[in-house]
């Protein structure tokens, strides 16, 4: 493993975290808006959460729902429409204020991102060695030799067979799953504290998809890495998860630790996210899809954003946008059911 | 169910009568010793050498009509070239494709042409499968056209079948593809599908791209055509869940060829190649307290230009022996099971494994 005071050396200290020692991030009313001449429109909506250092995250969520802009938020990864307000904190540093040239040393180093498709971070025209040699020289300052021997190190940390090969290649030349394992080395070769995941197993097949996940939470606990992990795949967030965090149109709808979610989800569009999703034995069975569509998030209805598609709905939930409820064991809920009880159960049913 | 697809008008599905030349004993396709090797060059000195990728090598199988074929295996193992040999959008090296019949391709049998009428595929990419500037109505009523429907009838058939996928037409068939949204786009493929009334689907990841929710809508909707124009289905897919929902039986594919085939609920309940057992238990936990600890199956396939000699998943089975290097299995019913053939010499009698069951 790299030493810490290479670390210290590539990357500024913090200054004096003024929050518990191992919060690693803190996301408070997280709004992000793109401009355009539409109109602009609000993606996200007053997103919330903390991650302690060494813990994994997932966010699920359907398809436009602001996973991959939350996660491109912490590191300020977003277009130049895009208009971020909030509170942003990442290892101590209030990443929502930096200039852009006191972040860049960060990306790559204190936090790393791996996608879905590999080629968007690897670059064809180098091979795997030379791109994360490179990537050592530039972010931690090794010698050449150095930076060689780390980087077969770290192709041999993430079970590429036949590594010494390997590094000769060309990206194109491996197969999907050595791909994305030679990008999980090029994201770990500065030895991040905190890892950005952007579906990174949702094109590979299972047998591939389960090594992956193996990897990735062994090299977690090895290296006390914190995670993002976005997928939209239960099943995963099952195998890789500390907590869960559910979206719906730009809002965190429900936070709990991943074996209480799958237990006892509590935000009706959590259960009907299960309830659609295709387990073993349900052959012959007319399956249960949430009926409409997402909605639009130019013109959000007023109150719960889901209440179009809710079947316990009320005039409450057209009217008033529920807030967060804090829950026991740590959990979280936007939901009136869970909120403002009472008044949710007088409200009366909606009309057709 | 709430599903705005049940909603949608049972109208009389076919406008054409089904052509059923061989009766319902004849399989819809029988495919016989299905080939495609594609050439490549290795480096080297003088024009490098010259050796082949094996993407489909000796497939043979049967679907029978009205059954739902659920096709697995490992990404590049040669699923997507299959089904491109199907349809003759590649033409197959070696082998011959019947359809309800009759030899494809061959004097007196059907014509490519009728066939990739009656054989429609529906891709993953929803995108790149319809044309960006057409109206999905048009991109529907294309095929028809240019099999000689009349454009005023094709278009109206068009925004009938747009209904039946739950797209309403008042509403879309005037949208363009990037003013739909990845699931409704999925829904228009499989309209474009329809809209030449085929009798055998072919689906290549056609769901894969999309949420949950909305994939579970369009499995419904499968499901629905299916018994509506007495579809034959042929569901290529990663998702071993969602492949053992809408099967009636599985074919399992290692590097080019068949490794087991088997009736849904026996491949699932009893996997009996070492590979789909694997590969059966790759499947998410679905429950964090009880997490996998090692992957089933380590490394990487072979190189698929250099393949090992006998079984080609020798270098990563557990249970290899000295025979499966020498000998290449066959696919062969298992003696318990003539409705289960599996390729591996230890569930062979007398094929000289250790594990093979006495003759
Ligand atoms: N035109 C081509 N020229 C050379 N090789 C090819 C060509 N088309 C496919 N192949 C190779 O044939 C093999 C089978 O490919 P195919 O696309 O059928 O795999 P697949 O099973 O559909 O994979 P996936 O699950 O990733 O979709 C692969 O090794 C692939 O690289
Ligand atoms: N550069 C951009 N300009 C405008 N809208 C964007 C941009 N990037 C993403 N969006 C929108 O933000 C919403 C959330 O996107 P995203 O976070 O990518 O969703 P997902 O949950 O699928 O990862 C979507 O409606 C998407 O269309
Ligand atoms: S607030 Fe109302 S509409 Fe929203 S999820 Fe809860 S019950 Fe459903
Ligand atoms: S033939 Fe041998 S190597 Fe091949 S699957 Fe069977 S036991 Fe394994
Ligand atoms: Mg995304
Ligand atoms: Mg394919």
């Amino acid at each position: 493993m790299m030493s810490r005071s290479a670390r210290q050396a590539a990357t500024p200290a913090p200054e004096a975290p003024a929050m518990p020692q191992n919060r690693l991030v803190t996301v408070e009313d997280l709004n992000v808006r793109f401009l355009s001449r539409d109109g602009d429109v609000s993606i996200l909506n007053g997103v919330n959460f903390t991650l302690d250092r060494g813990e994994v995250l997932c966010l699920l969520g359907e398809s436009g729902s602001g996973k991959s802009v939350t996660l491109r938020a912490l590191m300020r990864l977003l277009p130049g429409n895009a208009r971020i307000s909030g509170r942003l904190e990442v290892d101590g540093h209030d990443i929502a204020a930096m200039k852009e040239r006191q972040l860049r040393p960060l990306r790559g180093s204190t936090v790393a991102m791996i996608f879905q498709e590999p080629m968007t971070a690897l670059d064809p025209v180098f091979t795997i060695g030379q791109q994360i040699t490179e990537t050592l020289r530039a972010h931690k300052g090794l010698s050449g030799g150095a930076a060689r021997k780390r980087a077969l190190e770290l192709l041999e940390l993430v079970q590429i067979p036949n590594a010494p090969a390997r590094l000769k290649a060309y990206p194109h030349e491996l197969s999907g799953g050595l791909r994305q394992r030679a990008m999980i080395a090029l994201a770990l070769s500065c030895d991040p504290k905190l890892l950005l995941a952007d579906e990174p197993t949702t094109a590979l097949d299972a047998t591939v998809q389960i090594q992956v996940l193996l990897l990735l939470r062994e090299l977690q606990k090895e290296l006390g890495m914190a995670t993002v992990f976005v997928t939209h795949d239960i099943g995963v967030a099952c195998e890789i998860a500390d907590r869960v965090g559910v979206m719906y149109a730009g809002r965190l709808v429900e936070g709990a630790d991943v074996g209480r979610i799958i237990k006892e989800p509590l935000h009706p569009y959590t259960s009907a996210l299960m309830r659609s999703t295709v387990h073993a034995g349900m052959r012959g069975q007319v399956l249960d899809s949430i009926p409409g569509a997402p909605p639009d998030l130019a013109a959000l209805p007023p109150g719960c954003a889901f209440a179009p598609r809710c079947q316990s709905a009320r005039s409450l939930c057209v009217q008033d946008e529920p807030g967060s409820t804090s829950l026991p064991a740590g959990r979280t809920v936007r939901c009136h059911i869970h909120g403002a009880e009472a008044a949710w159960r007088t409200s009366p049913p909606l009309a057709e | 169910m709430t599903d705005t697809l049940s909603l949608a008008p049972k109208t009389s599905p076919r406008t054409l009568p089904v052509d059923d030349r061989g009766g319902p004993r004849q399989p819809m396709l029988i495919v016989e010793d299905l080939k495609k090797h594609f050439p490549i060059k290795t480096g080297g000195a003088f024009g490098g050498l010259r050796t082949s990728v094996k993407a489909v090598d000796g497939v043979n199988f049967t679907v029978a009509k009205r059954e739902t074929l659920g096709v697995v295996g490992e990404s590049g193992c040669g699923k997507s070239t299959m089904a491109r040999l199907l349809s003759h959008l590649i033409t197959p090296d070696t082998g011959s494709i019947i359809f309800d019949g009759e030899k494809v391709g061959a004097s007196g049998g059907i014509s490519v042409r009728d066939l990739r009428r009656q054989m429609q595929m529906v891709f993953q990419d929803s995108y790149s499968s319809l044309n960006p500037r057409l109206p999905i109505v048009d991109s529907i009523a294309f095929g028809p056209k240019a099999n000689g429907v009349k454009g005023s009838v094709a278009r109206a058939r068009a925004e009938e079948i747009l209904g039946l996928v739950g797209l309403n037409p008042r509403q879309f068939a005037r949208r363009y593809p990037h003013q739909l949204s990845g699931g409704q786009r999925q829904r228009v493929n499989i309209a474009r599908a329809l809209a030449m009334e085929p009798r055998l689907v072919v689906l290549d990841e056609a769901v894969s791209a999309l949420d949950k929710s909305v994939e579970a809508q369009v499995l419904n909707l499968l499901a629905r055509l299916k018994e509506q124009f007495e579809l034959t289905y042929i569901f290529i897919s990663h998702d071993l869940n969602v492949v053992q929902y809408i099967s009636d039986r599985v074919l399992v594919m290692y590097l080019g060829q068949v490794v087991e085939i088997g009736e849904v609920d026996e491949l699932y309940a009893r996997p009996s190649h070492p590979y789909t057992e694997a590969l059966l238990s790759s499947r998410p936990s679905m429950d964090p307290a009880r997490r996998r600890t090692e992957p089933p199956l380590a490394g990487d396939p072979p190189n698929p230009v250099n393949l090992p000699s006998g079984c080609r998943f020798r270098t990563r089975c557990a249970l290899a022996e000295e025979v499966c290097a020498k000998v290449a299995p066959v696919l062969t019913p298992l003696p318990d099971s003539p409705t289960h053939p599996v390729a591996c010499h230890a569930r062979q009698p007398g094929a000289g494994h250790s594990l093979s069951p006495a003759a």
